[in-house]
């Protein structure tokens, strides 16, 4: 615990410590930044209050309600979270944008064009990679309601307005704040999207201030400045989060799948409204990256762009399993306040301090994959703890007495005991790790290594040279790679568990 | 025997305190007013809750941690790891490593399984077993542990009389061939006469010293007349 | 074979491959991402100059003067090649930069170039791109490109972190001067979005989301040759259009001076500046007009180039900027 937490904070902190010492101390904030850190957080505010809002019905509607496909839409319904941002961006043009579908079909209708260009657009998007996210998490803690308290509670007569009182109020009480404090918490180091949905210098954010400070004026003191900022605002966040979530359990449950008694008739209709409501946001601009994506993938990847592959995916599992040997230890309380932060650091300032504290002991280009694994691992652990913590607390709660008795060690406790109760939550937040780190950019500005190009990279390079058809089969390969790890650990952890 | 001296526990609204004696080998059972802190004496003895006081096993102050502490514990539910067999759960007894167990060891689960008159259930998982078969298991599990005092927090109180009887017998038979000492919450004063050598009244924040069964049914203490509805005079 | 051996016979492989490598020289070469790409120029550049110097070229892709500045005199790097005019005042007040010693007299660019430090391999121009089969007539100025209607739709990149963005502040800031941020605020209602880079900018243009997209001259060329497309033209603007070069230079720290310099001779050899055109989609340097390829000699190229010196681009580059950043906030 303590160990997993020390190389936390030195991969946190370090980095903007490291920078700080290179620049000689905190530089000057420029006249726009202030601006910039009010966009961001009433941006980040928005998207979070937003995604979470959404995300409430969606993840209700799912949790009591059952169809063909249901399975497949919630894995489907992942997937924009885990998009690379330029991928998703055109995605998302494609369905809102000035020629996109939604303004095609009111022009048909004779009505008025929607502008998607700013706050609302940024939002939108953000809503757009954010709400699986949110959707997923409410999810999951839904179905940690034993189902035989909505028997109780069907057998009670409980209006649906006494069942979301009783049972579902305090389960969102526990789970949304800190939904909303992740989501905030990424969108806190939006860049690309904020600037090209917000439709200009309007969406300054944060971190674009920090890309112009460290790539464009070498000014490395107000990098840190900035830096600082975004990581004391993501802390906050968090700290306000886990302060508003009381961390309580629903007691011991059958851990089985019970039919759900409410959600018939007009709660049934409205329930499908917003799961359907959900998937064509989401699924269609998914659709448009496929189909777009097409034609190059069948012109031929190119061998540049398996062997790219080849390395996302290395890294992925990588990532992976860093991140779950990362997780075991800090699925408290403290761990995940600890681990908030790691989203709200800067990618730059941390690909810039790792830079600095790596190079006098190894070749930086060779370290390329490495520090982009370890990179990932970090940025996805508080997702991990975010989606583990509570489920672990309560496999805690229902069976630490009994593992003490039984004098468990704690590797037996951890193989037959935890890994098996939390495969559901583990499977997912394993393929979340994956596929995110399938997806990112990582730290290639500093460590890149021009034989060991990752996918996302290769698609950055073909847009550079012109190539937009083989981009767009990169990336459909991008995210069919990502989407096949994340189905498979998500699937992975959901055999078997009925008994 | 189990010796309990100045025991202080800090609870929500008020404290428990007392001293106890109690004999290995005996059968004890915890009687009281629900909410009295029947559950929390056994949690301070088993270990899972702090309380100032010092606990004594033979002569030696009992370790810390429960998992240091000799004891067999069953709770009100939640005994047996739902995702396990019943082979599984009942070795663990043997190999809290969770490593496969011996061939001998096997064997030894085997018995237990026969003893509680689960004979073949090994395989099965404990959600496709009856209440009385899982509360069955749990104590196979006891045997196999073999630990000199077993505390049991009401792990009975959801089954019918004749399975609940059938259990107490079984107990009975699982201590006196451990030589163990138990201690049973419950709430039903006929499973106290039935069971129990002496009773142990939770009351008023206080834990009484150990009354012989007969002679404490006889002359109930007025605390305990108050639970059971006789009047007091 | 016992694992052993194996194990033996791999570690002693790997020894004889580490010391066959370290009797050939190597020249460490800082460049651009998107230089080492296989569509990129520098494995063709890796081949060609390999084939003369018996010494291995290592090109390290990434972030050009921000690593150069972080690594110091410590830093790896012989040569960097991929600079540009943006940075050169930065990297010159470094000192980590030597002189090139290349004579300069072949150089075959718009405009005089006596820089003895930075040494430019090849130029455009910044260039609105439109579609023909969707424009018939383009704005035929710059002022006619401020006056066009309102749904004509432009993208454009961001000044703060695109370095074609930030030429088109100086365009506009050379074009109009004092005036500039009314011509931003002309352009404002026409300006769809602006991005981080260059690349999302031009995927919005081939989606069909602008009708326009700040690019460069050269664009076209890569239409025109590798899609035999010639659909896509540059609008040339008599008012000039702003003159955008790429550049090599030494560090004076080079543990390989004698191939840093064979390297830089290299950059203006007839074989490099053959194979620029097409594999950086630029114009080369040094190369006179009817040796370039032929769809390069297709391209719609201004009469007037604009440039600002390193020292008056610093001067005004801060105002250019909020001029736009201001008009665009409205």
């Amino acid at each position: 615990m303590i160990l997993a937490a020390l190389v936390l904070a030195i991969l946190t902190l370090g980095p903007i410590g490291a920078v700080l010492v290179r620049a000689g101390g905190l530089g000057d904030l420029a006249p726009g930044d202030l601006q910039a850190l009010r966009f961001t957080v009433f941006q980040a505010t928005l998207s979070g209050l937003f995604s979470v809002a959404l995300a409430i019905p969606v993840a209700r509607a799912l949790a009591r309600q059952t169809f063909w496909g249901r399975g497949l839409l919630v894995s489907l319904m992942g997937a924009p979270f885990i998009l690379p941002v330029i991928v998703a961006v055109m995605g998302l043009l494609a369905v809102f944008g000035r020629s996109g579908l939604v303004n095609g079909a009111l022009d048909a209708l004779g009505l008025p064009n929607v502008n998607i260009y700013g706050l609302h657009g940024v939002v939108l998007a953000h809503v757009f990679f954010n709400l699986p996210l949110a959707v997923r998490m409410l999810l999951q803690a839904w179905l940690a309601i034993p189902a035989e308290r909505f028997r109780l509670a069907s057998s009670l007569g409980l209006t649906p307005w006494g069942v979301f009182c009783t049972l579902e109020w305090p389960l969102l009480r526990r789970i949304a704040p800190g939904a909303f404090a992740v989501v905030f918490v990424i969108c806190l180091t939006s860049f690309a999207v904020a600037l090209t949905l917000g439709g200009g210098p309007r969406a300054t954010t944060v971190e674009l201030a920090i890309y112009q400070a460290m790539r464009f004026d070498f000014d490395l003191g107000r990098a840190a400045v900035l830096g600082l900022v975004q990581l004391t605002l993501g802390f906050v966040a968090g700290l306000v989060a886990l302060k508003l979530a009381p961390a309580q359990g629903f007691g011991i449950g059958r851990g089985r799948w019970v039919a759900r008694w409410d959600g018939r008739g007009l709660a049934r209709v409205l329930d499908f409204f917003w799961i359907g409501l959900a998937a064509a946001f989401l699924l269609a601009p998914l659709a448009l990256v496929v189909a777009r994506g097409v034609p190059g993938l069948l012109e031929g990847a190119g061998e540049g762009t398996w062997r790219a592959a080849g390395h996302s995916l290395m890294v992925a599992l990588a990532s992976t399993t860093l991140a779950v040997l990362w997780a075991l230890p800090l699925a408290t309380r403290r761990g995940e306040l600890l681990s908030i932060a790691a989203i709200a650091i800067s990618p730059l300032v941390l690909g810039t301090g790792l830079f600095l504290l790596l190079r006098p002991f190894v070749n930086p280009f060779t370290m390329a994959l490495p520090v982009t694994a370890v990179v990932n691992a970090l940025m996805a652990l508080p997702f991990m703890l975010r989606i583990l913590r509570p489920e672990a607390e309560q496999v805690a709660r229902d069976f630490g007495r009994l593992g003490a008795t039984l004098r468990m060690t704690p590797w037996a406790w951890l193989r037959l005991v935890w890994l098996p109760r939390l495969r559901r939550p583990l499977g997912f937040a394993m393929g979340l790790t994956a596929a995110l780190a399938m997806g990112d950019l990582g730290v290639i500005a500093l460590f890149a290594d021009p034989d060991r190009a990752t996918l996302p990279l290769q698609i950055h390079r073909l847009m550079g040279a012109y190539r937009m058809e083989a981009a767009a089969g990169a990336a459909l390969l991008l995210l069919m790679l990502s989407f096949g790890l994340f189905w498979l650990f998500d699937r992975g952890g959901r055999v078997h568990v009925e008994d | 025997m189990l010796r309990i001296e100045d025991l202080v526990v800090t609870m929500d609204g008020q404290d428990l305190t007392g001293d106890l004696v109690m004999q290995e080998g005996a059968r004890v059972a915890v009687l009281g007013p629900s909410g009295a802190g029947k559950s929390t004496l056994l949690d301070v003895i088993a270990g899972f809750r702090q309380a100032d006081g010092v606990l004594r096993w033979k002569c030696d102050v009992l370790a810390d941690r429960p998992e240091d502490r000799p004891i067999s514990i069953l709770f009100q539910d939640g005994n047996l790891f739902p995702h396990m067999t019943i082979a599984r759960n009942l070795a663990l007894a043997l190999r809290p490593d969770g490593c496969r167990l011996s061939p001998v060891q096997n064997e030894q689960v085997e018995q237990a399984l026969a003893r509680v008159g689960l004979a073949g259930m090994g395989p099965r998982k404990p959600g496709t077993l009856s209440g009385g078969q899982q509360s069955r298991a749990a104590l196979a599990r006891v045997l196999l542990q073999a630990r000199p005092i077993i505390l049991l927090d009401e792990p009975f109180s959801a089954l019918g009389p004749a399975l609940k009887q059938e259990m107490l017998a079984l107990v009975q038979e699982v201590a006196d061939e451990l030589g163990a000492l138990v201690m049973m919450v419950t709430h039903a004063p006929d499973d106290a006469r039935r069971f129990a050598q002496s009773v142990v009244l939770v009351a008023n924040g206080q834990v009484h010293e150990p009354v012989e069964t007969e002679a404490f049914f006889k002359t109930p203490p007025a605390a305990f007349r108050g639970y059971i509805g006789q009047t007091t005079d | 074979m016992t694992p052993y051996m194996k194990a033996f016979t791999f570690a002693a492989g790997c020894l004889m491959a580490s010391t066959a490598l370290a009797e050939t020289p190597a020249l460490t070469v800082y460049a651009p991402d998107y230089f080492v790409s296989e569509w990129g120029p520098g494995p063709k550049i890796e081949e060609l100059f390999e084939a003369e110097c018996n010494c291995d070229l290592q090109f390290k892709p990434g972030d050009l003067l921000p690593r150069i500045l972080l690594e110091g005199a410590q830093t790896d790097a012989d040569v960097v090649i991929g600079l540009n005019t943006d940075v050169t005042k930065k990297a010159r007040e470094s000192g980590l930069f030597g002189t090139h010693g290349v004579a300069l007299d072949g150089l075959t660019l718009p405009l005089p170039w006596s820089d003895d430090t930075f040494l430019p391999f090849n130029y455009g121009h910044t260039a609105f791109i439109y579609d023909t089969t969707k424009i018939d007539t383009p704005p035929a100025s710059f002022e006619a490109l401020l006056e066009a209607p309102d749904d004509l739709r432009l993208v454009i990149q961001d000044p703060r972190s695109s370095i074609s963005g930030l030429a088109l502040v100086l365009w506009v800031q050379s074009v109009y001067g004092d005036q500039a941020q009314e011509a931003w605020a002309k352009l404002a209602p026409k300006i769809v979005t602006v991005t981080r880079g260059w690349s999302e900018s031009y995927g919005m243009f081939t989606d069909g989301e602008a009708d326009m997209v700040l690019s460069y001259t050269t664009s076209p060329a890569y239409h025109i040759i590798a899609e035999e497309d010639e659909t896509k033209k540059a609008a040339i603007f008599p008012e000039g259009h702003y003159f955008m070069v790429e550049l090599a230079a030494k560090l004076k720290g080079t543990d390989q001076p004698e191939l840093a310099d064979q390297f830089m001779e290299f950059i203006l050899s007839e074989a490099f500046q053959g194979m620029i055109a097409t594999g950086n989609w630029s114009i080369p340097a040094a190369l006179p007009k009817d040796q370039w390829p032929d769809g390069f000699k297709k391209l719609n190229l201004p009469e007037k180039v604009l440039f600002y010196s390193e020292d008056e681009a610093a001067a005004v580059r801060a105002e250019a900027i909020e001029a736009w950043r201001a008009a665009l906030s409205q």
